[in-house]
């Protein structure tokens, strides 16, 4: 069926609510890359063979990634009537538990992690009794969804689920609008480039609708490329759809009628689903000719990146599309004059384009009441690193960090203090804990030396020693230059040689100054984004943790026990009751000693990895710094 | 006019999907091959080896049967990624980006495959395994290696 109208889209809606909320028990399985990354897969084959074999009937789906990735694997049970309930770290003896308990009617309390409210408008059903709601997890409670609205909650491959939980509502209303009203609709809504740049987006689209020459084109960046970040892997894999309908919205606005969704080759799974959900609405008529009937074209096509950090950096990207290498030009020109091909071209992240899709759908309004001023809507995270509650957290802008890290994220891992968090990936910077009474908005991380950036959220603790961070993603980013301009390949290759230095307990304090000039010029000469925002990781580091720089320079100290030339590791031989387990795991083979005899290492043999202090069932390796 | 006619702009994304087309297929990109989609695609082989050569997903050498990709991703690297690696790279043998002798693994790293929240994590072909700790490798390495060699 293509849709033509309202009435169609009605019809699309009505097949997707038949099965999202079927009349027959219903058991969803979070199959994200995440889920798949801890066993989802086994879990979902224990679930099938095992209602098979006990002769439930089911439906049993596949669906994305809710955002608690802590908890992964995920599975969602909705008994019609009774609710749903979300059950985590399933394994597959558990899928098999909760299988016959379900044929006895029963819903288990252990692994229950909570309750999920269901639309009370689309199935008039009460939350399921006996568990905690979902949004009442301190996980939940500060979040506000509208980029992952959807996320774990429809099976993305099936466009009826999307249009069930109001899909398309933003393209229907937008295409009765005149494409002027809608670039003035993103405007009023004060949305700002979910990418990290932070340009508001409807002043680039009224530059890209006013810019002479035809054919213009929309780009969505899904080159993901922030170590530490998955939120756009996350929508690309969840909820497709959002993103296509936000692009086919922002066509018409710019008077565009061709598209490309730029996909990071890291990630199949998302090349898949979005390359499935591009046909598939093709097919309904919702993309493709003739766009509900409206007369507007637009059509897609996925590139798949080929690991190259630097196109996510637009012009770069711009570049790749056009099948040469991915290397930035300067700016200006901006791609909203002179883009692809050299017309104008309105290029945005993943999560901006699933954001205008909702914006159309519920109105600027209501979008620019959520956050701040000046700071509208809402932002996802991908809280990572040393917390105790990993996950893609999506929270209204202007939340504070400690909101972000202790309340959401349940504070450090293991109990222990958390010393700084990073956010915006090589291009940001590390902030400490006596910062997280700062908001979340874009000046603010900028002012104290971050980014917001795309959403990287990594948390470090007293166990991560800073200056390495600096010289992770020094390395990270001279690998990644392309190499074409001066400052950033010169500049990084230098920084990381500094670092390097210091962390090997041969630098000098003229060092430390020497870092910070070059931080300084690179900072100011470099071509792009990736360059001019390469140093902010060793800036930020010296100016938040110099004393940590000084130890390593002064002392020849790492307070933090990481860094390998000035640690050595000891086996406490009162503790240690001989198990053999380090002897086993050494990657060097430099550990000794007799069954049942205390172990010693040997300082020759021993690279200082660690991997022994973290085996050790007894405690009894210790870091002597 | 040009003095000297220009063949067609190519249709965006074309030569990296042919690139991947040609990877997908042998794991790695023959010269052979490059000959054949430069005259096809009608473009300067100089210009497909520029590119080719310009993106870590392409390689020119052939590869192990399995890929085995280690995240450095910031979260696995500060909960341990490093060691992972220095693990694997002590039972297979191998450094990053070389191949054992049997040629069943290639060992590479990666910057990040996007599960940050399962780190330490590594992939092996599309395989992902998360919350990693080195003693688990041997039992994931054991499920790609061939049968007759686990029974020797």
């Amino acid at each position: 069926m293509k849709v033509r109208t309202r009435s169609d889209l009605e019809k699309l809606s009505a097949e997707g609510r038949a099965t999202l909320y079927p009349s027959r028990l219903k058991i969803s399985v979070g199959m994200a890359t995440c889920g798949l990354a801890t066993g989802a897969g086994a879990v979902y084959n224990a679930l099938c063979d095992e209602a098979t074999a006990r002769g439930l009937d089911l439906a049993l789906v596949a669906t994305g990634c809710i955002g608690y990735c802590q908890q992964e694997p995920l599975v969602d049970v909705r008994t019609p009537g009774r609710g749903r309930v979300l059950y985590a770290r399933v394994t597959p003896d558990r899928a098999r538990d909760l299988i016959a308990a379900l044929v006895e009617g029963e819903l288990p309390t252990e692994g229950a992690l909570a309750a999920i409210p269901e639309e009370e408008s689309l199935t008039g059903s009460e939350p399921a009794q006996g568990f905690p709601l979902l949004d009442e997890l301190p996980f939940y409670t500060s979040q506000h969804k509208v980029i992952l609205r959807n996320s774990g909650l429809i099976d993305p491959v099936r466009l009826e689920e999307y249009v069930a939980r109001g899909g398309y509502q933003g393209l229907a209303r937008a295409l009765e609008l005149a494409p002027q009203a809608v670039v003035d609709e993103v405007t009023c809504s004060g949305l700002r480039g979910r990418g990290g740049g932070g340009f508001p987006t409807g002043r680039k689209w009224q530059i890209c609708r006013d810019a002479p020459g035809e054919p213009k084109y929309i780009i969505c960046n899904g080159d993901e490329g922030d170590p530490g970040a998955y939120m756009d892997r996350t929508v690309l894999e969840s909820d497709p759809y959002s993103i296509i309908e936000g692009m086919v919205i922002g066509g018409y606005a710019v008077g565009a009628n061709e598209g490309y969704i730029y996909v990071r080759d890291e990630y199949p799974l998302a090349v898949e689903r979005v390359t499935h959900a591009v046909a598939r609405a093709e097919e309904a008529g919702l993309l493709g000719e003739d766009i509900f009937g409206s007369g507007f074209d637009f059509a897609i096509d996925v590139v798949r990146g080929a690991g190259a950090f630097v196109c996510g950096e637009e012009t770069a990207l711009i570049a790749s599309i056009e099948g040469g290498m991915g290397e930035p030009r300067p700016k200006p020109p901006y791609p909203a004059i002179h883009g692809l091909w050299g017309q104008p071209t309105i290029i945005n992240n993943v999560k901006t384009w699933a954001s205008v899709s909702a914006i159309l759908a519920r109105g600027a309004d209501w979008y620019a009441g959520i956050g701040v001023e000046g700071n509208t809507g809402t932002v996802v995270f991908s809280l990572v690193g040393k917390v105790a509650n990993t996950g893609l957290v999506e929270v209204p802008l202007g939340l504070t960090l400690r909101e972000m890290i202790q309340n959401i994220g349940g504070g450090g891992l293991d109990g222990k203090a958390v010393k700084a968090v990073q956010t915006g990936g090589p291009s940001g910077g590390c902030l400490p804990a006596r910062l997280f009474h700062l908001p979340i908005d874009y000046e603010t991380l900028t002012e104290a030396g971050s980014i917001m950036g795309s959403g990287g959220m990594v948390v470090m603790d007293e166990d991560t020693c800073m200056v390495d961070v600096a010289r992770y993603f020094l390395k990270f980013t001279m690998d990644e230059s392309c190499g074409k301009c001066t400052p950033c390949r010169e500049g990084t290759r230098y920084m990381h040689s500094i670092l390097t230095r210091i962390i090997e307990g041969e630098g000098t304090p003229d060092d430390l100054a020497d870092l910070e000039q070059v931080a300084t010029w690179v900072k100011g000469a470099a071509l792009c984004g990736l360059g001019q925002t390469a140093p902010n990781p060793v800036l930020s580091t010296l100016r938040y943790f110099r004393d940590e720089y000084e130890a390593h320079v002064s002392e020849r100290r790492c307070p933090a026990g990481v860094c390998r030339a000035l640690i050595r590791l000891a086996i406490q031989p009162d503790l240690c009751t001989g198990c053999g387990i380090c002897k086993r795991e050494c990657p060097a083979g430099a550990i000794r000693g007799e069954k049942k005899e205390p172990h010693v290492i040997d300082p020759d043999l021993c690279t200082r990895c660690r991997l022994c202090h973290d085996v050790c069932p007894e405690g009894a390796i210790e870091i002597v710094r | 006019m040009p003095l000297i006619p220009q063949p067609a702009p190519l249709a965006g994304g074309a030569l990296l999907a042919r690139l991947h087309a040609i990877n997908a297929e042998h794991g790695y990109l023959p010269e052979q091959e490059l000959r054949s989609a430069a005259d096809e695609l009608g473009v300067p082989l100089s210009q497909l080896y520029s590119t080719a050569s310009f993106y870590a997903s392409f390689g020119f050498e052939p590869r192990g049967r399995h890929t085995i990709q280690v995240c450095q991703g910031t979260a696995c690297y500060i909960r341990g990624g490093d060691k992972i690696l220095e693990k694997l790279v002590a039972v297979l043998g191998v450094k990053p980006g070389e191949t054992t002798d049997d040629r069943l693994f290639t060992l590479e790293t990666v910057y990040c495959v996007g599960s940050c929240s399962m780190s330490p994590v590594i992939r092996v072909d599309g395989d992902t395994y998360g919350r990693l700790r080195a003693d688990r490798l041997p039992r994931i390495l054991r499920k790609y290696r061939p049968a007759e060699e686990q029974e020797a």
